[in-house]
C-alpha cells in the first residue's frame, strides 16, 4: 500500500490488473479454514443443483451455530436455507421423507450429540429404505454437522459417532480432516443418491489448510470410500481419521527425530471403509496403530484390527496391532481429567514405541 | 400496588443489618396484588391477592441478588478463561426459579435443562458449590465432572444438556413419587424452544393418562438461542400446548406471581395430575458466552426489559413501599451478597482439581472389583470405583 502513494491512479490501476492477473496464472496456493470450506462446498452444490437444500436448527438467521452457512441465507433465501424448530427426530424425517419424493436435503444436526435425538430416522428410515424397497426407494440426503470431542462441554456434548454410523449397513460415512477433505468430500457426498452421514469435527472449523488451486475449483470432487496417504514412512503404520490425523502427523514429526519413519492414513471414509491403502500399507510397514477419538470397545479401530486378522497383511505383522482411542469414560468438564480421556501425540508416540519395541 | 400493610413496631438487633442500621419500625406482613394470570382449561386460577412477610420478602431479594451476582461473576470467570466451554447465564430469569421455590418444599423434586445455575443455588448448592463446579474443580457440587451444564443435589436432577430430555425425565420422577405414596411433585422446566421437541408431547399424553404429580413449566424467555418464540413455534400461547393439561400464564419478572402460580399448581396436580405453566420472562445475556445475544434482538429490547420489567427492581419496589425495608438496608444486602460471592469467586479459582484417578471412578454403580478402565492407550489400565 505505502508504495502505491504518489502514484499516479492510472499506475495503480495497472498495478492491481497485473496482480490480479498474476494470481491467476501461476498457482499460489489459497488458505481456507475447513468452515469455508464447508461453507463452499454447500454453495456450490446449492447453486449446481436445485434440488438441494439445507435445513436444521438456526442455518439460516443466525448463519449456524458455528457458521457453517455463514451468508447462504441471504443468498440462497428461504426457500433454499430453512431454519427449523429445535425437533431433531421431526425435521430429520421430515428431510428423510423430502429425499424420499426426489429432492436431496442437508440435514444440519447442530451437533451429532443431538442426532441421537433423530438416530432411528437416520437408521431405520433413510439406511435401510432402499433396501427394504428392493430398490425402489432411493434416499439421497446427507446429514451433517459437528462431531467428537469438543472443549469443556462434559459428557453430554462431547463424544464421537463415527463407530455408531459406521456400524450400519446402507449408510456412508465421512469423517474429514483437512479443508480439502471437507470441500471435495462433501460436494461428492451431496451429490451421492445414497444416506451420507458428514462427520464434521467441531473443533476444526477455524483451522486454515493450504487449498490447491483444483480444490479451489467448483467441480472439484474426493471419491467417498477412498483414503489418502498424508505422510509416506516404512516403519509404521498409523491410520486415523478427522481430527486425530493431524495430531498423529505431529507425533510422526516427532517420531521421524528419534529415526522412526511412520506413514500417516487419513481415512476420510469410515463406511466403506479403505480396507486396500491400510492392507497395502502394514505390508510395507509391518506395523499397525490405530488412531481416533472415539471410544475403544466396538470403535473404527476395533474394526481395523479385525479386518487386517481376516485379511492378507495378517502375517506381515511383525507386532500385534495397538489402539489409541478417547478413555473408556463419558467425557468430564475438569481441564486435567478431560485431557486424559482424550487421545494425544504423546499416546502415539507412546504406542508406536512398543509396538517397534523402542524402549 | 400495596393493598394493606399490617405495621408492627420491630426493633431490629443491630447484628440483623450491619453496622449502617438506624432503629426504624417495619411493616412485617402485607397484601400485594399480582400481576394477572392467564388460564387454560381452568375455572379458577391462582390468587392475585398474596400476602408475603417482610422475612420472605427480604429472602427471596438476597436469593434473586446472588444468583444475579453470581451469574455475573460466571461471565467474568469465562472471560478470564477460569471456565470453559458452554455457559448459560440466568440473569433475567431469577424470579422464577425463587418464586418456584418458595411454594414447594425440599422433597419436591424439580429437574431442568442447562441454565442451571440459579435453580442449583435455590436447591440449596452453595454459591461455593456452583462456581466451583464452573471451574471444574473438586469442591463443586459434582467434582467439576459436570460443569455448567450439569450440576445436581438432593431431589435436584440436573443439569441436562439434550434439549427436551430432561421433561419425560420429570414425568418419570413425578411416577416415581407417586408410586411411591409420597405427597410430592416434581417440576419439570424447559424453554421456548425446548417446547416443540416431540418427546415432551409424549411425557404430556402419558402424565395425562395416569395423573402423576408433575408441574410442566416451560421458562419462556423469548428466544431459543437465535430463534425467536414467534419464528419456532405455531403456537406461541405455550401454557395451552399441553392441549388436554390445563394451563397457567403467569409474569415471569413477579417472583410473588410465580410463587402463587406454583402453590396453586402444586395444590392441583396432587389432586388431579399434571398442569403446565407459562412463565414470561427474558434472558438478559446471549444464548451461551460466545452469542452476543444482539443479532436476533435489539439492544433497545434487552434494556426495556431490564428498565421496565427487572424482577429484582420489581421487588424492591414492593419492599420499599410496604415499609419492608429502607433502600440502605437493601444496599447492605447487596453488599453483603457481593463479598459472599467473590470470596466463593476466588475460592473457586484456586480450589484443586480432582485428583487424575478420579478420571475412571463413577462409571457404573458397584464395579466388579477386578474391572479396569482402559485410557487412551494400551497402557493406561485404571481400576475403577463407583
Ligand atoms: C436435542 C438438542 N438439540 C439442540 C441443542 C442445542 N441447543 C442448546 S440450547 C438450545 C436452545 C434452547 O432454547 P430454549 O429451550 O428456549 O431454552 P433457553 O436457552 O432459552 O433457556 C439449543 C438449540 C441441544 N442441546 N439439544
Ligand atoms: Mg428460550
Amino acid at each position: 500500500m505505502a508504495a502505491c502513494r504518489g502514484k499516479s491512479l492510472l499506475t495503480q490501476q495497472a498495478w492491481r490488473f497485473f496482480q490480479r492477473n498474476f494470481s491467476q496464472t501461476t498457482p499460489v496456493a489459497a488458505q481456507l479454514t475447513v468452515r469455508d470450506a464447508l461453507n463452499a462446498a454447500i454453495d456450490e452444490e446449492i447453486k449446481r443443483d436445485p434440488r438441494v437444500f439445507l435445513m436444521g436448527e438456526e442455518v439460516a438467521h443466525y448463519d449456524g451455530a458455528y457458521k457453517v452457512s455463514k451468508n447462504l441465507w441471504k443468498k440462497h433465501g428461504d426457500g433454499r436455507i430453512i431454519d427449523t424448530p429445535i425437533t431433531e427426530m421431526g425435521f430429520a424425517g421430515l428431510a428423510v421423507g423430502a429425499a424420499m419424493a426426489g429432492l436431496r436435503p442437508i440435514c444440519e444436526f447442530m451437533t451429532f450429540n443431538f442426532s441421537m435425538q433423530a438416530i432411528d430416522q437416520v437408521i431405520n428410515s433413510a439406511a435401510k429404505t432402499y433396501y427394504m424397497s428392493a430398490g425402489m426407494v432411493p434416499v439421497p440426503i446427507v446429514f451433517r454437522g459437528p462431531n467428537g470431542s469438543a472443549v469443556g462441554v462434559a459428557a453430554q456434548h462431547s463424544q464421537c459417532f463415527a463407530a455408531w454410523y459406521g456400524h450400519c449397513p446402507g449408510l456412508k460415512v465421512i469423517s474429514p480432516w483437512s479443508a480439502e477433505d471437507c470441500k471435495g468430500l462433501l460436494k461428492s457426498a451431496i451429490r451421492d443418491p445414497n444416506p451420507v452421514v458428514f462427520l464434521e469435527n467441531e473443533v476444526m472449523y477455524g483451522q486454515p489448510f493450504e487449498m490447491s488451486e483444483e480444490a479451489m475449483s467448483e467441480n472439484f470432487l474426493l471419491p467417498i470410500g477412498k483414503a489418502k496417504i498424508e505422510r509416506a514412512g516404512n516403519h509404521i503404520t498409523l491410520v486415523a481419521h478427522s481430527r486425530l490425523v493431524g495430531v498423529c502427523l505431529d507425533a510422526a514429526k516427532e517420531l521421524a527425530g528419534m529415526g522412526v519413519e511412520c506413514e500417516v492414513i487419513n481415512m476420510r471414509t469410515i463406511r466403506p471403509m479403505d480396507e486396500e491403502t491400510i492392507v497395502k500399507s502394514v505390508m510395507k510397514t509391518n506395523h499397525l496403530v490405530t488412531v481416533e477419538g472415539g471410544w475403544p470397545q466396538f470403535g473404527v479401530g476395533a474394526e481395523i484390527c479385525a479386518r487386517i486378522m481376516e485379511g492378507p497383511s495378517f502375517n506381515y505383522l511383525d507386532a500385534p496391532i495397538l489402539r489409541v482411542t478417547g478413555a473408556d469414560v463419558p467425557m468430564p468438564y475438569a481441564k486435567t481429567l478431560e485431557d486424559n480421556a482424550n487421545p494425544q501425540a504423546g499416546n502415539i508416540i507412546r504406542s508406536v514405541k512398543k509396538s517397534l519395541n523402542i524402549k | 400496588m400495596l393493598s394493606a400493610v399490617r405495621q408492627r413496631l420491630l426493633i431490629l438487633p443491630k447484628s440483623l443489618l450491619g453496622s449502617t442500621y438506624q432503629a426504624n419500625s417495619y411493616a412485617t406482613e402485607a397484601t400485594f396484588k399480582t400481576s394477572p394470570y392467564k388460564l387454560h382449561l381452568l375455572e379458577t386460577g391462582p390468587s392475585t391477592e398474596v400476602t408475603m412477610t417482610r422475612d420472605e420478602g427480604l429472602q427471596y431479594y438476597r436469593q434473586m441478588q446472588v444468583i444475579r451476582r453470581m451469574e455475573t461473576v460466571a461471565g467474568n470467570l469465562y472471560k478470564a478463561k477460569a471456565i470453559r466451554g458452554f455457559c448459560h447465564l440466568y440473569s433475567g430469569q431469577e424470579a422464577v426459579c425463587t418464586g418456584m421455590e418458595a411454594a414447594i418444599t425440599k422433597e419436591d423434586a424439580v429437574i431442568t435443562a442447562y441454565r442451571a445455575h440459579g435453580w442449583t443455588y435455590v436447591r440449596g448448592v452453595s454459591v461455593h458449590g456452583v462456581l466451583a463446579e464452573l471451574t471444574g474443580r473438586a469442591t463443586g457440587c459434582t467434582q467439576g465432572k459436570g460443569g455448567s451444564m450439569h450440576m445436581y443435589a438432593k431431589n435436584f436432577y440436573g443439569g441436562n444438556g439434550i434439549v427436551g430430555a430432561q421433561v419425560p425425565l420429570g414425568a418419570g420422577i413425578a411416577f416415581a413419587l407417586k408410586y411411591q405414596k409420597k405427597n410430592n411433585v416434581c417440576l419439570a422446566l424447559y424453554g421456548d424452544g425446548a417446547a416443540n421437541q416431540g418427546q415432551l408431547f409424549e411425557a404430556f399424553n402419558m402424565s395425562q393418562l395416569w395423573k402423576l404429580p408433575v408441574i410442566y413449566i416451560c421458562e419462556n424467555n423469548g428466544y431459543g438461542m437465535g430463534t425467536s418464540a414467534e419464528r419456532a413455534s405455531a403456537n406461541t400461547a405455550y401454557y395451552k400446548r399441553g392441549d388436554y393439561i390445563p394451563g397457567i400464564w403467569v409474569d415471569g419478572m413477579d417472583v410473588l406471581a410465580v410463587r402463587e402460580a406454583t402453590r396453586f399448581a402444586k395444590d392441583y396436580v396432587l389432586k388431579n395430575g399434571p398442569i403446565l405453566i407459562e412463565t414470561a420472562t427474558y434472558r438478559y445475556s446471549g444464548h451461551s458466552m460466545s452469542d452476543p445475544g444482539t443479532s436476533y434482538r435489539t439492544r433497545e429490547e434487552i434494556e426495556s426489559v431490564r428498565g421496565k420489567r427487572d424482577p429484582i427492581f420489581n421487588l424492591k419496589e414492593k419492599l420499599l413501599s410496604s415499609g419492608f425495608s429502607t433502600e440502605q438496608d437493601l444496599k447492605n444486602i447487596e453488599s453483603d451478597v457481593r463479598k459472599e460471592v467473590d470470596e466463593a469467586s476466588e475460592k473457586a479459582k484456586t480450589d484443586p482439581e480432582l485428583p487424575l484417578e478420579e478420571l475412571y471412578n463413577h462409571i457404573i454403580v458397584d464395579p466388579p472389583s477386578d474391572m479396569r478402565v482402559r485410557g487412551c492407550d494400551v497402557t493406561i489400565s485404571a481400576p475403577t470405583k463407583g
